[in-house]
């Protein structure tokens, strides 16, 4: 295997295909993005070099102060709902359900396959008050509440994208964490168990460290995820009402694309990267420290 | 020295495959000419009759042209419109015909990089430009700085309302604000929803401030604010968004207005669960439809915005325009295209009335027998008017124009204030 790895023309040869491939879809657009931070204008009037000014007009829009927020706000929440309920549900799996958490896993783990626009869709209908009542509605009516307009108030339209997405992914992250737990040995259970470490205590004193790493991947997963998420939150509000739901991916594209400003718009898509960037490298040195000495 | 040429080579390839992968990303980028194999037509979903005209006229009139050049409609989301249309124009991938976006600012822009047919010199050269009516072309030029866009509607904007309704409850047609919002009342007494309106699509609800504007400050309103001599958040601006958001904090606009959809909106009043409905005059083919319309075609009628006491403006100001229109590629203009554009000069005034009920700004060359009366009056009305007032967005940027109409469900639904909301389109603006 040495010689043929240490031959530079096959390592050429091996890894040039995919380098060249990544780098024409990946690396090249996110260098051009990058350029386009320093111009204004757009492909239908042209560019023009303004400098740093997309950036000092970050600092005082509103707009990507009110975005950012809201950002960082869904990322937070969701990152949380997701991992800890796929974690509980993981538990559930591994120390409950055994061997038969088969059926329970890929009922849970559906969602995760459907479209991201029919769940948008099955939302909106679910928390619909016109033109007639959606389920949760005609269920609220029936205990004498009234009919809630959930994507009427920003607050409220969050809370059901908040649901619709951990309900979405909840499956996902319950998989991959079972799959981290599934391969901590029987063998340290057993021993912590005789050492009287049972129910909460176990999980916290030896799953949870021991199930660590896979823990980290899970955040580091959801985090640049949900930092990142569009689709889902197009489909249900178009991050209405008003742009009370719109994360800076929505802006980034109606600023590029609906307001033809492909250099603000970068500088928005610039903002984001950085973001991820930040958090991915917190998550990684905070999970540096070993869970294992309390 | 083998391996010094691999590696030459190698590096060659590479930088030779990112060229050709950055051309080929780069679109055609300009040039006159493009190669056309259809007649493609990409319109926003919501203009069924364009696509019901054009396909009579393949079918009927424009059968020859489209032997030539076959017609292939693609349709979009207007919500998405301007998003396509920047898109593919940077891309040098538009369609033959296209609509205009919603804000006329774009057609413009585009016009102006040479994306957009001039059609005062097209259909004169086709000998055809007395197959518009010059008055559709004042409106289309006004608007977009150009006879940029083909006036394939031309229609006026008003309360369209439930004649039933107001005599059942005894309601006589209002002719000032106060007077609307009284009707308003009396129709909610009833449990009738007053105003049927699309939240979600904004724009039926920010037209009621841009009329409420027209009537209080005068039809020069916005233009003062187009020209930077009045600002949207002056208070005589701020007053006719407070006197929306009123109504719909009265609940006038009924349940979850952000979430009614333009469908939902013309359903809710042909079904008769409201009362009233501010629309162009397109909604007529929606009226003449007997499966949608429950209330009857007859049960119709239309009054004009009304005055604001003490306003500047009146109600013989009556807002016109030419809808969403359609306009044509300037890289596509070729004998098989021009060849279309004739035919529909020639057929389309007499095709949109009889297949879609639709008033056009092409001239009707064969007269139309048995046009149902509200057709006709709306033909008298714009026949009539002396003086005409665009809409809110009208000349907005697109950026303004989008932020006034996502904010409108907020602004009746309570989220924010008339202050607010003129201050974010505002912000615009500036």
């Amino acid at each position: 295997m040495n010689p043929l790895l240490g031959d530079r023309r096959s390592t050429m040869i091996l890894v040039g295909p995919a380098l060249l491939v990544y780098s024409l879809v990946m690396l090249v657009p996110v260098v051009w993005s990058l350029g386009y931070t320093f111009f204004e204008g757009n492909a239908i009037v042209g560019f023009s070099f303004v400098g740093l000014q997309n950036f000092g007009d970050l600092l005082g829009d509103t707009k990507v102060h009110d975005a950012l927020w809201f950002t960082l706000k869904y990322a937070l929440v969701i990152t949380i709902g997701q991992v800890a309920i796929g974690y509980l549900l993981s538990l559930l799996y591994v120390f409950v359900l055994r061997r038969s958490s088969s059926i329970v896993r890929t009922l849970v783990f559906f969602p995760v396959v459907l479209p991201t626009v029919a769940v948008g869709l099955l939302f909106q209908q679910l928390f619909a008050i016109a033109p007639q009542n959606g389920l949760v509605n005609s269920f609220l009516n029936v205990f004498g509440a009234e009919s809630v307009d959930w994507f009427g108030d920003g607050a409220s339209a969050f809370l059901v994208i908040a649901i619709m997405d951990i309900w979405r992914s909840m499956g996902f992250y319950g998989v991959l964490l079972y799959a981290g737990l599934v391969d901590i040995p029987e063998e340290v259970l057993e021993s912590a168990r005789m050492d009287g470490a049972t129910g909460w205590k176990l999980v916290r004193s030896i799953v949870v460290p021991l199930s660590a790493p896979v823990l980290v991947s899970a955040l580091i997963f959801s985090i640049n995820g949900t930092l990142k998420v569009f689709d889902s939150v197009l489909a249900l509000t178009n991050g209405g009402p008003g742009t009370s739901t719109s994360p800076l991916t929505i802006l980034m594209f109606q600023t590029s694309f609906t307001n033809g400003q492909y250099g603000y718009g970068s500088s928005i898509a610039l903002l984001l990267t950085m973001i991820c960037l930040v958090v991915t490298v917190f998550i990684f040195r905070a999970s540096r420290r070993d869970l294992t000495k309390g | 020295m083998a391996r010094r040429a691999v590696r030459t080579g190698t590096f060659v390839g590479i930088a030779g495959l990112t060229v050709f992968a950055l051309a080929a990303c780069g679109g055609t980028g300009g040039g006159g000419g493009d190669a056309v194999d259809s007649f493609s037509a990409f319109i926003n979903v919501e203009n069924d009759a364009a696509q019901a005209t054009l396909t009579a006229l393949a079918e009927g009139a424009c059968t020859s042209e489209n032997e030539a050049l076959p017609l292939e409609i693609e349709t979009v989301p207007q919500t998405n419109l301007d998003q396509q249309l920047q898109l593919r124009a940077g891309q040098g991938a538009l369609p033959v015909l296209y609509s205009a976006g919603n804000a006329p600012a774009l057609t413009k822009t585009l016009a102006e990089s040479g994306n957009v047919a001039d059609f005062e010199e097209i259909l004169t050269g086709l000998d055809a430009i007395d197959d518009v009516q010059p008055a559709a072309v004042s409106t289309i030029e006004a608007l977009y700085g150009g006879f940029n866009a083909l006036p394939l509607e031309y229609n006026i904007e008003g309360i369209w309302y439930n004649k039933a309704y107001f005599e059942d409850f005894g309601i006589a047609v209002p002719e000032t604000w106060d007077e609307l919002v009284d009707a308003a009342a009396t129709l909610q007494e009833n449990d009738i929803t007053a105003f049927s309106a699309s939240g979600e699509q904004g724009w039926p609800l920010t037209r009621l401030i841009g009329n409420y504007l027209f009537r209080s400050i005068g039809p020069d309103a916005l233009q003062a604010v187009a020209d930077g001599e009045a600002e949207l958040t002056d208070p005589e601006y701020v007053e006719a968004a407070q006197a929306v958001a009123d109504l719909g904090a009265a609940g006038y606009f009924g349940q979850g207005v952000g979430s009614i959809t333009d469908d939902v909106a013309t359903n809710q009043f042909l079904n008769g669960s409201a009362g009233m409905f501010y629309m162009g005059s397109w909604a007529l083919s929606d009226f003449a439809d007997v499966e949608q319309n429950q209330i009857g075609y007859d049960n119709i009628g239309f009054m004009p915005f009304p005055n604001v006491e003490g306003g500047a403006g009146d109600s013989s100001q009556i807002a016109a325009n030419v809808g969403l229109p359609i306009t044509m590629n300037a890289r596509s203009v070729d004998e098989n295209t021009e060849a279309w554009l004739s035919c529909i000069a020639e057929n389309w005034g007499t095709t949109a009335l009889t297949e879609a009920n639709r008033v056009s700004g092409f001239v009707v060359n064969e007269p139309v027998s048995d046009t149902p009366a509200l057709t006709q009056e709306v033909q008298d009305r714009i026949a009539d008017s002396e003086q005409a007032v665009l809409w809110f967005e009208a000349l907005f940027s697109t950026a303004a124009t989008t932020t006034s109409q996502t904010n409108a469900a907020p602004l009746v639904s309570g989220s924010i204030t008339a202050e607010e909301f003129m201050s974010l389109v505002q912000a615009d603006l500036d």
